[in-house]
C-alpha cells in the first residue's frame, strides 16, 4: 500500500506543479459546456432531460485529455522503464496512478459542477450528496479504464487516436448509468432506497462496472506494463 | 491440398446444404407468423447469427487468456479470427435487426438497451481490429490485442442480459421462455449449426492467412540478417 500511496504523490505532485493537465481538462470541459449552449436553448426546461447527459459527455471528454497522459508522462527521460523495474508491483503502480487521476479528474468535476449549475440553471446543491455518490462512482468507472488503456496505449504511434477509441464505447454501460442516474436526481428522484425503481438497477450495473474492472485491471496490468 | 484446407471445404459444404434445406422449411413449409407476417423469418437468421458472433467472442476471450498464460503467437491468431469472423455475424445481426424494425417499427433504430448493448458490443470488436493495425511488432501486438479482448467480452453478458433487466422495446426473450413454438426450433438451431460450421471454417481460412503472414514477416527478418 505504501508503494500505491507513493505513486499517488508523485502523480498529483507533478501534476499540480505543472498544471497543463488540469487547465487543458478544465478548459476544454468548458468549452464543451459552452458548445452546447449553442445546440439548443440551456436554460429550457425540457434540456433538464438532458442535464445528466450534458455533464457527463463534457467529464468523459475532459476526462480522455488527463487520462491519456496517465502513462505518456512517462515516456520522457524514459521514465516508465524506471518504474516498471521499481521495487513496487505492477498492480500497485496501477492503483496509485488510478487514484491521481481519480482524484484529479473529481477536482475538475467539482469546478465545472457550479459553472455548469450557473449556466443551465440546474439545481444541483440539494442533492449534493447522492450526486457525489454519482460522480465517485462513474469517475472511479472512468479513471480505472481510462489508466488501463493509457497503459495499453502508451507505445503505440497513433496514442492520442487509439485512446478514445478504445474507451468510450468500453465505458459505455458506466457512462450510460452514471448519465442516467445524475439526470434523475437533477430531475428529483431519488437513486435509492423504495421510491428509485429503476434507478435501483442503474446504480446496480455502475457499481458493478467500477467492482468487475478494478479487479479486471488489477489483474491484468501486469502483462501489459512487462510487454 | 492441406488437411485444413480439405475440413475448410467440408465445413463449408456442409454448411451450404444445411442452409439450402433449412430454406427451403423457412420459406416454403412454415406458416407466416399471426402478428408479425412473413418477416417474422429473419428471426432464423438474426438470433443465430448473435449467437455466433458471442460463441466467437468466447472463443476470442479463451484464446486471449491462454496467449498471456503461454505467450503463443498461435492463441493470438485464434483470438483475432474469431474476434473478425465474430465482427461480421455481429453486423449480420445488427442489420438484419435493422430491416425488421423498418418492418415492424416503422424505424430503422431506437437506442434501448439491448440495441444500444449490441452496438457497443460492434464498436468494442472494431476498435480492437483498428488496435491490431496500430501496432507492428507481433508480441506486443498479441498482448495488447489480449488484454483488449477479456476488456471487450464484459459487454457480451451485458447484451445477453439487458431484455432480461430492462423493458426494452426489443422482443422480450421467447428462447428461455418456452413462447416459441415447437416447429420454430429446429431450423432456428440448424442455422445456428450451419452458421457456427461457417464460423469455423472462416477461421481457418483466416487463421491459414495469419501463419503465411508470419512467417513471411520472419523470412524478411532472415532475409535482413542475412
Amino acid at each position: 500500500m505504501t508503494g500505491v500511496l507513493a505513486v499517488v504523490r508523485k502523480d498529483l505532485l507533478s501534476e499540480l506543479r505543472g498544471k497543463e493537465g488540469i487547465n487543458a481538462s478544465v478548459s476544454f470541459a468548458l468549452v464543451i459546456l459552452l458548445i452546447f449552449s449553442f445546440a439548443f436553448e440551456p436554460t429550457d426546461t425540457d434540456v433538464r432531460k438532458l442535464s445528466g447527459g450534458l455533464l457527463w459527455i463534457a467529464f468523459a471528454f475532459a476526462g480522455a485529455l488527463l487520462l491519456n497522459r496517465s502513462f505518456a508522462r512517462e515516456i520522457p527521460n524514459d521514465c516508465l522503464d524506471a518504474l516498471v523495474s521499481s521495487p513496487i508491483r505492477g498492480w500497485e503502480l496501477f492503483l496509485g496512478k488510478a487514484l491521481a487521476s481519480f482524484l484529479l479528474l473529481l477536482g475538475v468535476e467539482l469546478l465545472c459542477l457550479p459553472v455548469y449549475g450557473i449556466f443551465y440553471n440546474v439545481r444541483w446543491a440539494k442533492v449534493f450528496w447522492p450526486l457525489m455518490l454519482v460522480l465517485v462512482l462513474g469517475t472511479w468507472g472512468l479513471t480505472v479504464l481510462g489508466v488501463s488503456f493509457s497503459a495499453l496505449t502508451v507505445n503505440l504511434r497513433l496514442r492520442e487516436l487509439m485512446l478514445p477509441l478504445l474507451l468510450y464505447p468500453a465505458l459505455s454501460p458506466a457512462l450510460m448509468s452514471a448519465m442516467i442516474l445524475t439526470t434523475a436526481l437533477l430531475g428529483g428522484e431519488a437513486i435509492f432506497g423504495a421510491t428509485a425503481g429503476i434507478n435501483t438497477a442503474w446504480l446496480r450495473m455502475l457499481t458493478g462496472f467500477d467492482i468487475i474492472f478494478t479487479a479486471l485491471s488489477v489483474a491484468l496490468i501486469e502483462y501489459v506494463l512487462v510487454l | 491440398m492441406t488437411t485444413r484446407q480439405k475440413t475448410i471445404y467440408c465445413l463449408a459444404g456442409l454448411a451450404g446444404v444445411i442452409l439450402v434445406v433449412n430454406l427451403y422449411r423457412i420459406l416454403l413449409v412454415l406458416p407466416d407468423e399471426l402478428r408479425q407476417g412473413a418477416i417474422y423469418r429473419i428471426l432464423y437468421f438474426h438470433v443465430p447469427a448473435a449467437f455466433t458472433a458471442w460463441s466467437l467472442f468466447l472463443t476470442s476471450l479463451v484464446a486471449s487468456v491462454g496467449y498471456l498464460a503461454t505467450k503463443r503467437l498461435r492463441w493470438d491468431g485464434i483470438a483475432a479470427a474469431a474476434v473478425e469472423v465474430g465482427f461480421v455475424f455481429c453486423t449480420v445481426n445488427l442489420v438484419t435487426g435493422m430491416i425488421w424494425a423498418r418492418n415492424q417499427w416503422g424505424i430503422w433504430w431506437t437506442w434501448d438497451a439491448r440495441l444500444t448493448s449490441m452496438f457497443v458490443c460492434w464498436l468494442l470488436y472494431a476498435s480492437y481490429l483498428v488496435l491490431r493495425t496500430a501496432v507492428d511488432d507481433a508480441g506486443q501486438r498479441a498482448t495488447i490485442s489480449a488484454v483488449l479482448a477479456i476488456f471487450s467480452f464484459a459487454d457480451v453478458p451485458i447484451v445477453y442480459g439487458s431484455i432480461y433487466w430492462w423493458r426494452t422495446q426489443h422482443p422480450q426473450p421467447v428462447l428461455t421462455t418456452g413462447k416459441l413454438a415447437a416447429e420454430m426450433w429446429p431450423p432456428l438451431l440448424m442455422n445456428f449449426g450451419a452458421f457456427l460450421l461457417i464460423a469455423v471454417a472462416l477461421m481457418l481460412v483466416r487463421l491459414d492467412q495469419e501463419e503465411t503472414s508470419l512467417e513471411i514477416q520472419g523470412l524478411r527478418r532472415l532475409a535482413h540478417a542475412l
